[in-house]
């Protein structure tokens, strides 16, 4: 892999974890009920922490390599990356960043994302020897833990009342599109992941919408028209009185 | 949503009235999810220690919850849950003939014999 590969791959993996870690973490006060706001701000937590790992990793990656990497600011920290970078710069799939919607939305996204999260954690561990192995060995635990939570609210709501499978459903229709582009042509993890989101789903009584367009962008930097608006709210602060700490 | 905490069936006192196999919280508390007792043991070899409740709409689900809630700062090891309808309690308006008597009964202390030198950690 070259230095320039590694980055973005660093980086895909911090905006991701970023973005859906700040959506989670607008449940915070929200939650249907105070256990769940509880839960929910913790996985918002465990997001952001690796997010974290990642840009410093990318972090390092850059200050030691200040030749390949032009146009970069030294030496560069974490929040450089997260609070200084445009919205075409963000990596992240877009399915991290949709609005969170109702509670069936946001379990159901928490639920798709962790479970290709938990594979690819799981891939990385075994197979990367760099600090991207390391980290996603760490993050794994938490990850396991996101996906046991989620599923279980998959198959709760699925299987619950005339209005949760009803809402459920609809949560499943309007994420499936995209749930495309987690990963390339022939990558062997999507065979994994929908495996496991078929057994839940079984169990959920859910059924995997056919024939659907998925929607790309994410991993170009194509992102939807809600990125912004994360990205006005995360980085306001930084951009409006560089260098501020609290 | 009711917002109505009855804490009738968590033991206290409701038993002395109905009994404790009543369950007529359940109807009581339709909407909300049962209360839960939570237990925590903080390491290996100590033994569970009663830390809050909450509520869950199941087992798995309170213990799940009693993770988030309760050992955020690793504060334990193991997890126990009941629900809070099992408890069953005595009742504080008995507790002066429950408790009182055991308070001028200091012979039941083991205080009164001379211990031998030899013996050094009692």
């Amino acid at each position: 892999m070259t230095k320039a590969e590694q980055l973005s791959q660093l980086l895909q993996l911090a905006d991701n974890a970023l973005i859906i870690g700040h959506r989670c973490s607008e449940w915070c006060g929200h939650g249907p009920i105070l256990e769940q706001d509880i839960a929910i701000t913790n996985i918002a937590l465990d997001y952001i922490g690796q997010a974290r790992n990642f840009y410093q990793a990318a972090a390092t990656l850059i200050n030691e390599n200040q030749e390949s990497f032009p146009g970069f600011a030294f030496p560069l920290s974490e929040d450089n990356l997260a609070y200084l970078r445009d919205e075409r710069e963000f990596r992240n799939h877009l399915i991290a960043e949709l609005p969170n919607g109702d509670w069936a939305v946001t379990t159901l996204r928490i639920f798709l994302f962790s479970t290709y999260q938990y594979y690819l954690y799981t891939q990385l561990k075994d197979e990367d020897k760099t600090m991207v192995g390391a980290i996603a060995e760490k993050a794994l635990k938490e990850v396991t833990y996101h996906l046991k939570w989620s599923s279980e609210w998959v198959i709760r709501l699925g299987d619950g009342t005339e209005e949760s499978h009803h809402r459920i459903s609809k949560a499943v229709d309007q994420l499936w599109a995209y749930t495309g582009e987690l990963f390339t042509k022939g990558d062997p993890l999507q065979e994994q992941w929908l495996q496991k989101i078929q057994s839940v789903f079984a169990e959920a009584d859910l059924t995997i919408p056919e024939n659907t367009w998925m929607h790309q962008g994410g991993t170009t930097g194509n992102h939807t028209e809600h990125m912004g608006f994360i990205l006005a709210e995360m980085q306001f602060l930084q951009r409006a009185y560089p260098g501020s700490q609290w | 949503m009711s917002f109505n905490i009855n804490k009738f069936y968590y033991g206290d006192y409701g038993e002395a009235k109905t009994g404790a196999a009543d369950i007529s919280v359940k109807a009581t508390a339709k909407e909300e999810w049962p209360l839960w007792e939570i237990f925590v043991r903080s390491k290996q070899g100590l033994d569970h220690k009663h830390v809050g409740s909450l509520h869950a709409a199941d087992a798995a689900m309170a213990i799940e919850n009693a993770r988030d809630v309760y050992t955020r700062r690793m504060e334990g090891i193991s997890i126990w849950a009941v629900e809070s309808n099992y408890i069953h309690a005595s009742n504080p308006d008995e507790a002066d003939a429950l408790y009182d008597p055991a308070n001028d009964k200091v012979y039941r202390h083991p205080t009164f014999y001379d211990l031998p030198d030899e013996v050094k950690y009692m």
